[in-house]
């Protein structure tokens, strides 16, 4: 009846008494108990994601490096084996295909693409790909679970060998956790320090289990809480502030672009933004009376329309409304004072500094 | 969160809205099939005292984390109360959608609109039949 897809861990999620929704074609577990909870549980002690609908691309073979280098917008000869990088996809015109994390191993890469992207990534990557470099998906068989929070080693090292703590932001390793073989990397997209573990796909059943049966045992947390955890930090997502209409730099991602040595799709163009400015930019907003922001809003200054909000959210850790908007760039100063108009009601707003919250995914783990 | 009950003192509107009707008077709130479809309320946008609400029509939004919400009006007739306890607490729809989380009072203007309501049997007929 229904052609949506299924992790691995669907039984595990609906046992848990998840609502399951439908996202990027699966079915997914947007909360459990409640996002506010899930999303404040991973604030100040650790939640679980499952994240198997992500993408998985290998790119392997002589010159991948080179490839890549030629392919993604950050510089990728700046990571080693081990290391993991933010980078994006570029279309011809600078345009976003995707933003990924780019993991340097031994003798491939491995790429973790958004769900909704997969095909669009392989498309793209298997199109510029010389001869001799292979790209395999490998998203079919892969598991993949976020664990996320400042208490994130204390669930994980009884299970884990060996044990995780060495492992710096962005760094990735071999490792078995529950008896799995497991690809364990310093990464996430909550802005609390954590792992995301990928595995073969029937196996994670076994790590998410094990990490429920530790005794500092996570919550598990839907995509509900995901979505408000990144927002606060400020991270973008796909769809929302990412798209082919826009390369990244007016989303404030020079910084994973590197136009020092350029040579990618779009690099002149983004080099030409960088240095003139873009008509809007990417800021956070939060509104300074009750009310929420919601994506599609337009951002008012005395009646203009100036801007439109990306992501909005009540902010479960600050209690107030928030937001992403891309706002003209003269009012896209810190402390800007603007209107968000929620369907026919303006509502007083403020440019704001990112991340919205005192968090930081680099932080040592609790001993 | 709230166990799901349907009272049978109320009359339902097919938008998952409740009426308490006391003579002229009617009290509103969303049902609790309406409160967990939503999830957790964060937010309830109310009507002013004095407002006039038309059946069927929308006379303010309750929001959640990730999605809002109109709420729409079982019957017609002007606005004489405004629950203020679920504009600063408004996860009292979730706990309590038929007491403490009730919306707004109403003077009704046409009291033969409640006809048109469904009895708990009915609606929660009609459940079973968005489940199926």
């Amino acid at each position: 009846m229904s052609d949506l897809k299924r992790t691995s861990l669907y039984d595990a999620h609906a046992s848990a008494g998840a609502k399951i929704v439908d996202f990027a074609g699966w079915e997914m577990p947007v909360e459990y108990l409640g996002v506010r909870a899930e999303h404040l549980a991973v604030r100040e002690r650790c939640g679980l994601f499952d994240v198997s609908h992500m993408g998985q691309i290998e790119v392997v073979g002589p010159g991948a490096r080179d490839f890549l280098q030629a392919t993604l917008t950050n510089d990728i000869t700046r990571i080693g084996p081990g290391q993991a990088q933010y980078t994006l996809l570029p279309d011809d015109d600078g345009g976003v295909i995707d933003d990924l994390l780019a993991y340097a191993l031994l003798d491939r890469f491995l790429l973790v693409v958004n769900a909704s992207n997969i095909q669009a990534c392989l498309d793209r990557i298997t199109a510029l790909a010389p001869a001799g470099i292979e790209v395999i998906d490998r998203s079919p068989g892969t598991g993949m679970l976020a664990l996320q929070g400042p208490a994130w080693a204390k669930a994980l090292t009884p299970i884990s060998s060996p044990e995780p703590f060495s492992l710096q932001y962005m760094e990735a390793t071999e490792a078995t956790v529950a008896g799995v073989p497991c690809l364990v990397a310093r990464t996430g997209y909550t802005g609390e320090p954590g792992v995301e573990i990928m595995c073969d796909a029937g196996q994670a059943p076994a790590i998410w289990d094990a990490l429920m049966g530790t005794p500092d045992r996570p919550d598990p947390a839907g995509l509900g809480a995901r979505d408000t955890l990144r927002l606060e930090m400020g991270y973008p997502l796909y769809g929302n502030e990412l798209s082919r209409d826009r390369t990244p730099i007016p989303a404030g991602l020079k910084w994973a672009c590197d136009l020092k040595h350029g040579g990618f799709p779009g690099a002149e163009r983004m080099q030409r933004e960088a240095e003139q400015g873009t008509p809007e930019r990417l800021v956070g907003i939060m509104l300074t009376e009750k009310g929420i922001p919601r994506g599609g809003c337009p951002v008012l200054v005395d009646g203009q329309q100036v801007g439109t909000v990306t992501s909005g959210t009540l902010s479960p850790s600050l209690g107030v409304g928030a937001g992403l908007a891309y706002v003209s760039a003269e009012h896209a100063e810190r402390g800007t004072r603007l209107q968000v108009d929620v369907r026919g009601k303006p509502k007083a707003a403020e440019v704001v500094t990112l991340p919205m919250v005192d968090s930081s995914p680099r932080k040592e783990h609790h001993s | 969160m709230s166990d799901e009950t349907y009272p049978a003192d109320l009359r339902y509107h097919p938008e998952h809205d409740w009426a308490r009707v006391e003579g002229d008077e009617a009290t509103f709130g969303v049902t609790w099939y309406a409160q967990d479809a939503l999830g957790e309320v964060v937010y309830y946008d109310p009507p002013a005292v004095g407002d006039t609400v038309t059946a069927g029509s929308s006379y303010g939004e309750l929001e959640s984390v990730k999605a809002v919400s109109d709420i729409i009006s079982p019957a017609s007739g002007e606005v004489i109360a405004v629950n203020d306890k679920v504009s600063d607490a408004p996860e009292l729809v979730n706990s309590d959608p038929y007491g403490d989380g009730w919306l707004i009072k109403v003077r009704l203007s046409d009291p033969s609109e409640l006809d048109a309501l469904m009895d708990e049997a009915a609606y929660r007929a009609y459940l079973q039949g968005l489940a199926g």
